[in-house]
């Protein structure tokens, strides 16, 4: 028998306090290359008013498909698991480069919320597919017992259709999950906690 | 590649009944918020089994001691937690970020939407942030806080609790929760303690009082391990 998982909690209406010293809303920056996009949205709960007291996560790979993890390379992957050496080695090879992949924001008085970022480009699916741009998103707030987890995909993107993910989703929801584009570099994703519209969220 | 991808592991689920559901009816703010529709279950790919690290920022020594981040001491019982962050099979989650945030002694947040009519704590920031050792160890020092009151239910009283947030190795690993004070006579009748079904998942929720981290004449110690997701024993298989 092994450990249990921690029990998770809300992250109550105070969150701020704790979680404010590593907002990052912008994961641009100095030697990050790629097409720089800003995604904006706004967060609704299932009565259609705004979420003003909510943190969203985003997480994602760099323009040419890395994450700044370890295990972010295609070589690792078929290095198993007991052979260490190989590992170090692949591990030492890759580095960390100036993309750090994560951005942290509260939602405003209005639900909305914003990031700068680059295009993620493609990573590998489990089934040696590569998978559609994406983000991967965690939100929490004040009345979540546990997180949500969702993601954000790109409109005008051929690979979606393709998608190992998307592809789990029924057709007539996947458009919860591809942003919109406003114009040039700008993005709208928003976010329906509950309701018709409501936004796709993963067990994960 | 394909025979590459057959050696792709993910992070384990939940048993059943250790997590909350995201509908709680008696946590009043869920009703509106959870959503309505089954969670679409995702196989965890290499974008779930990355996840963030920190270990490159400077993390300065006085973010665990939350009762020195001023000139003077903040009022309260001082207390040391302590615990480490594992996972499902006891591996350590090393140089990962916790964040803490709680209430002062009084009971207040300091915090824009706090009305609680307490007294706020110029010596008190209530938040903290440390990285965890090699072996997953991490410690901070801070106040007992306050219960407080909160308008789910007529008399609502939050009991005692510190916020955690945790990452570990990966984005399927992410956790935020409470940690609670044994004999906390409010805990029956909380009901985010309470969302959990499992009770000894959510009696998990509740530190322990602990004499190895008590400092003779500083300090009484509590003790609170964190547990992330174990990864998969088996790879994932088309």
């Amino acid at each position: 028998m092994g450990l249990q998982a921690t029990t998770s909690q809300t992250v109550g209406p105070f969150f701020q306090i704790g979680l404010a010293r590593f907002y990052i809303d912008d994961l641009t920056g100095p030697g990050v290359s790629g097409e720089k996009i800003e995604i904006e949205g706004r967060v609704f709960d299932g009565a259609g008013e705004p979420v003003p007291d909510g943190v969203i996560e985003i997480w994602q790979a760099d323009a040419q498909g890395k994450y700044a993890h370890t295990e972010s390379s295609r070589e690792l992957e078929g290095i198993e698991e007991n052979d260490s050496h190989a590992k170090e080695h692949a591990q030492a090879q890759r580095g960390l480069g100036a993309f750090r992949g994560f951005g942290r924001v509260p939602t405003q008085a209005d639900g909305s919320f914003r990031f700068k970022t680059i295009k993620p480009g493609r990573v590998p699916a489990p089934d040696g597919t590569l998978q559609a741009p994406h983000i991967a998103v965690s939100i929490f707030t004040r009345g979540l017992l546990r997180r949500l987890v969702t993601r954000i995909y790109f409109p005008d993107e051929p690979s979606n259709a393709e998608d190992f993910t998307l592809k789990l989703v029924e057709v007539g929801r996947r458009h919860t999950l591809i942003a919109k584009k406003l114009h040039d570099r700008r993005l709208e994703w928003n976010v329906v906690l509950q309701g018709a519209d409501e936004t796709v969220f993963f067990d994960c | 590649m394909m025979q590459s991808m057959a050696k792709f592991r993910g992070y384990r689920r939940a048993d059943p009944g250790t997590q909350p559901d995201h509908l709680h009816p008696p946590y009043v703010s869920s009703v509106k918020r959870a959503p309505s529709k089954p969670l679409v279950c995702l196989p965890h790919t290499l974008s779930e089994v990355t996840g963030p690290s920190f270990d490159s920022f400077a993390i300065d020594v006085k973010a665990s001691d939350l009762t020195r981040q001023h000139a003077g001491e903040p009022v309260g019982e001082r207390i040391i937690v302590r615990g480490r962050v594992l996972d499902e099979d006891a591996r350590p989650a090393a140089h990962t970020l916790i964040e803490v945030w709680q209430a002062n002694a009084a009971g207040r947040y300091r915090h824009n939407v706090d009305q609680h009519n307490a007294p706020l704590d110029p010596n008190f920031e209530g938040s903290g942030h440390t990285l965890t050792d090699e072996h997953g160890n991490f410690r901070f020092i801070t106040i007992r806080p306050g219960a407080y009151p909160w308008r789910n239910h007529y008399n609502a009283w939050r009991p005692a609790h510190i916020h955690f947030s945790v990452f570990g190795p990966a984005f399927a690993t992410r956790l935020i929760t409470q940690m609670y004070f044994p004999g906390d006579a409010l805990l029956p009748f909380d009901p985010i303690f309470n969302c959990t079904a499992d009770e000894k998942a959510r009696n998990r929720l509740i530190s322990i009082f602990d004499w190895e981290t008590t400092v003779c004449e500083q300090a009484l110690g509590y003790r609170f391990d964190i547990i992330l997701s174990g990864r998969d024993s088996t790879p994932w298989e088309k």
